[in-house]
């Protein structure tokens, strides 16, 4: 196809982030919409959800992504259909991404005063009412930082695609490397490519971290 | 339907075990070595001359916005081109202490800020060398202060090492690829191989709070070390203990 590593490839490299990030902006969307409904019921009344909640984070966090994406690649083959490996790749990028903003949210919920929840259910406030104009929006200025910090995580780990063959910019070097014979170029452009992505949201996090005074407890 | 069959997974135990293991060995001399870089590098990039803070600052920031995969593919795929050659152990090793070196740095960074400055002139007006201050006054409270996150980006690695199986180290995640051609059952060999990572993640939390406790004086004197406990279980106490605590 070309002999050689040039503007050819670095094209073709930046034509395949677009699906590293379309798979980032999924599974972040995705995964937030499951990690909030995990993060409620970890920090719910419920005890027996609790440890459920509690369970799934302690399995998925045990879990390496590449186990999480064969077990969806394979498990959704189970029902018969051919899987689309964005497909595999959004459900397990999705559970993994839920599992951790879950963690990192009941964190930032557990961290508002207890006082608060207490002075607004002395103002007769249901449950649901002081989560919602209470505790929630306190806990989200809190949260800003390490979900960014975390954002940055989720792009790397869906170079964890490339093995299961989904074209996206990982892949996409493997396959230049193996055409051009120059694998050192391919893949210093690619982590390039990820560095650019990636250091803004890092930098980004930081500052949120610095601006609300509000330092990741560590 | 499909028929669930875990017969070849147990036929197979005894080689996922194998695989186990060897993630257990690369991960523990990755955890040993990566650490070890990492308190270097937290030190020099604070005390170190101007050039060797900017190298520092590079590497570390290099290595935290980009996938260890490629960083893998790099060191196995790229570095023979430019003479270096490496077994896939090798490379694999060589890419886990490089990350884990970086991140370590970062974490054991924000443990010595935390360390109050006080403590360091207090440590001069003794007449301790700036070695000595480091070795004897900033680097236990930082480590210490700085455990938990350490010990997860630990685990985290040693969960990170299953990507080593895409340059063909026979690790655990090594091993069940190659079941998986073997026998076809690869839903029920990546669920089985699944609950063994989330058993070796249970081990080595066990491990490293042991290694705290045996570390730290304070932890065992003020019991200010962690609870024992499954994080899974706590909630569900409340049953068993009447609603006591929560």
């Amino acid at each position: 196809m070309f002999g050689q590593f040039g503007w050819h490839a670095i094209t073709l490299l930046l034509l395949a982030a677009r699906w590293t990030v379309l798979l980032s902006a999924l599974a972040f969307a995705l995964g937030g919409a499951a990690g909030f409904v995990v993060a409620l019921l970890r920090t719910g009344r419920s005890p027996v959800l609790r440890g459920l909640s509690a369970t799934y984070i302690e399995v998925v966090q045990g879990t390496p992504v590449l186990i999480l994406l064969f077990v969806a690649y394979f498990g959704v083959a189970l029902v018969g259909i051919d899987v689309p490996p964005l497909l595999a790749a959004s459900i397990a990028l999705t559970v993994f991404s839920s599992a951790y903003l879950g963690e990192i949210w009941r964190g930032c919920i557990d961290s508002i005063p207890r006082a608060q929840w207490e002075a607004s259910e002395s103002l007769a406030m249901t449950r649901w009412q002081q989560l919602r104009h209470i505790i929630l929006p306190q806990a989200f200025r809190i949260s800003l930082p390490p979900t960014v910090g975390f954002l940055v995580q989720l792009i790397k780990n869906t170079s964890v695609a490339s093995l299961i063959s989904m074209v996206e910019l990982t892949r996409e070097g493997q396959l230049i490397a193996n055409a051009t014979f120059r694998p050192l170029s391919t893949f210093v452009a690619v982590a390039l490519i990820y560095f650019v992505l990636c250091f803004p949201l890092s930098k980004f996090s930081q500052t949120l971290e610095r601006r609300l005074h509000v330092g990741r407890q560590s | 339907m499909y028929q669930f069959n875990f017969a070849p997974v147990i036929h197979y135990l005894p080689k996922l075990l194998a695989g186990a293991l060897l993630t257990l060995t690369i991960s523990s001399v990755a955890i040993a070595l990566g650490f070890a870089l990492g308190v270097t590098c937290a030190v020099l990039r604070d005390n170190g001359p101007s050039p060797v803070r900017m190298l520092v600052s590079i590497y570390v920031e290099a290595v935290r916005n980009t996938p260890f995969l490629v960083q893998l593919f790099i060191v196995y795929f790229a570095l023979p081109t430019v003479g270096i050659k490496l077994t896939a152990v090798e490379a694999g090793l060589v890419a886990m202490v490089a990350n884990l070196g970086a991140y370590a740095a970062e974490i054991v960074r924000a443990g010595m800020e935390a360390v109050h400055r006080l403590q360091l002139e207090a440590g001069a007006a003794l007449g301790m060398s700036r070695l000595q201050i480091l070795r004897h006054v900033v680097l236990p409270p930082a480590i210490e202060a700085v455990y938990p996150s350490l010990t997860s980006q630990f685990i985290l690695m040693m969960l990170a090492s299953s990507l080593l199986s895409a340059i063909s180290v026979g690790e655990l995640t090594g091993v069940a690829q190659l079941l998986d051609s073997l026998t076809f059952r690869s839903f029920e060999i990546y669920a089985a191989v699944g609950v063994l990572y989330v058993l070796i993640t249970l081990l080595m939390k066990a491990a490293f709070q042991g290694i705290g406790y045996a570390s730290f004086k304070r932890w065992r004197r003020l019991r200010t070390g962690p609870a024992w406990s499954f994080a899974p279980l706590k909630p569900l106490r409340r049953l068993w203990t009447n609603g006591r605590d929560a």
